[in-house]
C-alpha cells in the first residue's frame, strides 16, 4: 500500500467505523465525518500542486477509491475528489463541501426545472455536478427540494429544482471531448462497486472457513468452492473494470473506459451480493451482522449512475455506429 | 493470493510494433476465407500457413536465437496470438509448439534436445501435441496408467492417450506418462517423455466431432521403443513439469478470442443493417466491455510471465471466466438475430453461430476444466 492509501485505510477504519455508518444511515448528521475527511486534504489529491493539491493521477488514486467502498463510506468522498479534478481540469474552481454526481437520470422541463434522480449520496451533498444534455452545471442542494428514495439506510435521493438557481454555476461544455458529468459519475461507482464487492468476498471467505456443519468447515464442500469461485471471478474482473474506469495520467477519465468500468462492475454486483449471502446463511440478512452495509450498496450503487444496461448500450452504439475498425480495434484503442 | 496481484500491464512498443506487418500479412492470406471456416482459430489446421508465419519469423516466438527463435518476450506473443485468434487464421500446427513444448523444451531440456527440437519448432517443421488426458483419466490426471519402464537403450512405453489436440497431425508427443511406482502413488513417479510419433508401436486414432471437424485423436503405444533422450526435464519430476506448462495454456489470449471471429461477423452484419438500437446494442456493449476488461486480466497474466512467475491460480481464474465468456457469445449474438427475425442474417453468418454453439463446450473443457479451475481457485483462497 502507498502512503496516501495506508493514511486513508487508518482514517477509515477509525473513524467511519460500521456503528458510525448506521448513524448516518439512521440520520445522525454525516457533518463530524466530513470535517475529518476534508481536513486532511485527500479532497484536493487530483488538484496540481500550486493550486494546494498533489497532483495525484487518477491511475494512483484509484487504490484510495477502492477503500471508500470498502469500507461502505457513507459520504460521496470520491465524487468530490473526482468532481474538483474534473472541474478543474475544465478551469474552474470547485465550491466547498461535498459533490454527488448525477448519472444519465436528468431531466430538465419546459417550464425550466431540473430534475436529477436516483442520485447517489444525494442525501449527504451540499452541491450536484449535473449535466443536462449540453447544460453542464453545479447545482446547490440547498435550492432543491429532496426526496429521498425512502429505502431503509440508502443515501440515494432525488433532487428538484423549481428553476435554475441563482447561485448555480454554469460549465461551458469544451469541444474537444471530455467525460460528461454521468460518465464522471460512472466512473467513480465503479471503484465502489469493486470496493464493496471485495468486502463482501472477504467476509464471505472468513465465514465459510469458520462455520462448521456436517462436523467440518462449510468451505470443504465443493458446492461452496464453486459459488466462491464464482464471486472470485466477478471481483478479480471488477477490480480490474474500475481500474481501467480510472486509467488517467491526469483528473480526466477516458469516457470509454468509465462505460465499460461501470458496466462490468453493475453486471457483477448482484452475482457477489446474492453469493455472499447464500454463504453466510440467515445471519448475513440481519441487521446487526455488517454484510448487509456493502450488499445493499453493492445494489443501489449498480442501480445510480446507470446501470449496465444503460452503459452497455452507450458502448455499442459507439463500437456500431461511431466507429469503423473491428471490435479488436475498438478493444485496443479503449486502453491505449 | 490476494487481488491486487493483476495489475494493469502495457505492452511494450516494441512489441506492439509487430501487430502492423501481421495484421497486413493476414488480410492477404486469412480474411478472405469464410467466417464459419476462421471461427476454428486454433482448431484450424494448416502446416503451409504455419510455415508461412515462420518464414517471417513468427514463431519459436519466446525462443532464444540460438536455438533458431525469434527471442522476444511473452508480449510480442501476446500481440502476434490475438492477431491470429481475432483474425480465424488456421494456426494449429504449430500452436501448442509455440505456446508451451518449445518452452517447456527450453526450460528442461537438455542441449542436445533444445538443438535438435527448438530449431524445428521455429521453422515449423516439427509439430507437437500434449498427451495428457487417458480413457480412464481425464481431470484426475494423476491416475494416468501409461507406463514407461527403462530398457538397455531407452523406454519402452505402453499404454494410451486420448482427446488428443492434433495427434493424428504432429511429429511429437510430450506424454505424461509413469515411469515409477503405481496409480495409486499419484503425483509421484510421473515423467514427461518426448515421443516420436512415427515410431513402430503407435497408433494414432482421430476421433470425430460432432461438428463433423477431427481436431484430437486416440494414440496406442504398443512396446513402443523410445531412445534416452525421449525423457524431458527429471524423472519423476512429470508433475511440477505439466503444472508449470498449463500456466503457459491457460493465461494466452485464446482463453477469451474464441468467439471473436463469430464478434467481428456479426459487427459487420449490424453495420449494413440499420437497426441499431435496444438488445442488440446492449449485447454489443457487453461483449466488448468483456473482452475489454477480460483482455486487461490477460496481459496482466502476461506481464507476470515475463517476470518468470508462474501465476498458475491466477491463470486458472482468467481461465474459467475468459471460456464463460467465450462460451456465452454464440449464444448471446444467436438471441439478437432471433430477436430480429424480419433482418435477414447471412447463411455465413448463422452457419458460424452453429459452428461456435457446437464447439463451445469444449472451451471450458481444454486445458482443464470448469471444475478443476475451480478446485485450483478455492485451494488459492485456502478454502481447502
Amino acid at each position: 500500500m502507498d502512503m496516501l492509501t495506508e493514511a486513508l485505510e487508518r482514517m477509515f477504519s477509525e473513524r467511519a467505523t460500521p456503528a458510525v455508518i448506521r448513524g448516518i444511515e439512521a440520520g445522525d448528521d454525516p457533518a463530524a465525518l466530513w470535517a475529518e475527511i476534508a481536513s486532511s486534504g485527500f479532497l484536493d489529491i487530483l488538484l496540481p500542486e500550486d493550486k494546494g493539491g498533489a497532483g495525484v493521477s487518477l491511475d494512483d488514486a484509484f487504490p484510495s477509491f477502492m477503500l471508500a467502498g470498502q469500507h461502505a463510506l457513507p459520504l460521496p468522498f470520491v465524487q468530490t475528489v473526482m468532481a474538483k479534478g474534473w472541474l478543474d481540469a475544465l478551469g474552474h474552481d470547485a465550491p466547498e463541501g461535498p459533490i454527488a454526481i448525477a448519472g444519465p437520470d436528468t431531466s430538465r422541463s419546459e417550464d425550466g426545472g431540473l430534475s436529477v434522480q436516483n442520485l447517489a449520496f444525494g442525501k449527504a451533498a451540499d452541491w450536484v455536478l449535473a449535466g443536462f444534455g449540453d447544460l453542464w452545471v453545479l447545482l446547490p442542494s440547498a435550492a432543491a427540494r429532496i426526496e429521498g428514495d425512502e429505502i431503509r439506510g440508502s443515501q440515494t435521493a432525488d433532487l428538484y429544482w423549481a428553476a435554475m438557481p441563482d447561485n448555480a454555476r454554469i460549465i461551458d461544455t469544451p469541444e474537444a471531448a471530455v467525460c460528461s458529468p454521468a460518465q464522471l459519475a460512472a466512473a467513480s461507482l465503479a471503484p465502489l462497486l469493486a470496493g464493496a464487492a471485495r468486502q463482501a468476498l472477504d467476509m464471505t471467505l472468513a465465514h465459510v472457513a469458520e462455520r462448521q456443519q456436517f462436523g467440518r468447515a462449510i468451505a470443504q464442500f465443493q458446492a461452496v468452492q464453486s459459488l466462491i469461485s464464482v464471486m472470485a471471478e466477478r471481483v478479480w474482473a471488477m477490480r480490474m473494470a474500475a481500474r481501467l474506469a480510472l486509467h488517467a495520467p491526469d483528473a480526466m477519465p477516458s469516457p470509454r473506459l468509465a462505460a465499460i468500468g461501470k458496466t462490468r462492475c453493475s453486471e457483477a454486483a448482484p452475482t457477489v451480493a446474492d453469493g455472499a449471502h447464500a454463504l453466510h446463511g440467515a445471519i448475513g440478512i440481519t441487521e446487526e451482522y455488517d454484510l448487509q452495509l456493502y450488499t445493499r450498496r453493492l445494489r443501489e450503487w449498480r442501480r445510480a449512475g446507470g446501470t449496465e444496461a444503460w452503459w452497455a448500450r452507450q458502448l455499442g452504439r459507439e463500437v456500431i455506429q461511431s466507429s469503423e475498425g473491428t471490435a479488436l480495434d475498438f478493444i485496443l484503442a479503449s486502453t491505449k | 493470493m490476494t487481488i491486487d496481484v493483476l495489475d494493469l500491464a502495457s505492452i511494450p512498443e516494441e512489441d506492439e510494433a509487430l501487430r502492423g506487418p501481421v495484421r497486413a500479412f493476414l488480410q492477404e492470406s486469412v480474411l478472405s476465407l469464410p467466417a464459419d471456416r476462421r471461427a476454428r482459430t486454433w482448431m484450424g489446421f494448416d502446416a503451409g500457413f504455419s510455415r508461412a508465419l515462420a518464414e517471417r519469423g513468427w514463431l519459436g516466438l519466446t525462443l532464444p536465437k540460438e536455438y533458431g527463435g525469434a527471442q522476444l518476450g511473452p508480449f510480442a506473443r501476446f500481440v502476434i496470438s490475438e492477431e491470429l485468434l481475432a483474425a480465424g487464421a488456421p494456426v494449429s500446427a504449430h500452436w501448442i509448439a509455440d505456446r508451451q513444448s518449445g518452452p517447456l523444451i527450453l526450460k528442461y531440456g537438455t542441449e542436445e534436445q533444445k538443438h535438435f527440437y527448438l530449431p524445428r519448432i521455429s521453422r515449423a517443421e516439427a509439430f507437437f501435441c500434449i498427451g495428457m488426458s487417458e480413457p480412464s483419466s481425464g481431470s484426475d490426471l494423476a491416475s494416468i496408467r501409461s507406463r514407461a519402464t527403462r530398457t538397455a537403450n531407452g523406454w519402452r512405453l505402453n499404454g494410451s492417450k486420448i482427446w488428443t489436440t492434433n495427434a493424428q497431425h504432429s511429429h511429437y508427443m510430450i506424454a505424461l506418462v509413469r515411469t515409477s511406482g503405481e496409480p495409486q502413488d499419484r503425483y509421484k513417479g510421473l515423467s514427461q517423455l518426448i515421443v516420436d510419433l512415427s515410431l513402430p508401436g503407435v497408433t494414432v486414432r482421430p476421433i470425430e466431432d460432432m461438428s463433423g471437424d477431427a481436431h484430437f485423436s486416440e494414440v496406442f503405444f504398443d512396446n513402443v521403443e523410445c531412445p534416452e533422450n525421449a525423457l524431458i526435464g527429471e524423472e519423476g519430476n512429470g508433475w511440477a513439469q505439466v503444472n508449470a506448462e498449463l500456466a503457459f495454456e491457460r493465461s494466452g489470449p485464446e482463453r477469451l478470442y474464441s468467439s471473436m471471429v463469430l464478434v467481428e461477423s456479426w459487427l459487420r452484419h449490424c453495420r449494413d443493417s440499420a437497426a441499431n438500437e435496444g438488445v442488440r446494442l446492449e449485447t454489443m456493449g457487453h461483449i466488448v466491455s468483456w473482452l475489454t476488461v477480460l483482455r486487461s486480466l490477460s496481459l496482466a497474466l502476461t506481464a507476470k510471465l515475463a517476470r518468470g512467475e508462474s501465476p498458475a491460480i491466477e491463470a486458472s481464474l482468467v481461465k474459467d471466466l475468459g471460456t464463460e465468456i467465450e462460451q456465452s457469445i454464440p449464444r448471446w449474438i444467436g438471441d439478437v438475430l432471433g430477436a430480429e427475425p424480419h433482418l435477414a442474417a447471412s447463411p455465413e453468418l448463422r452457419r458460424t453461430v452453429s459452428y461456435l454453439e457446437q464447439l463451445a463446450p469444449s472451451f471450458s473443457l481444454r486445458g482443464g476444466t470448469r471444475e478443476i479451475m475451480r478446485g485450483i481457485i478455492a485451494r488459492g483462497l485456502n478454502l481447502r
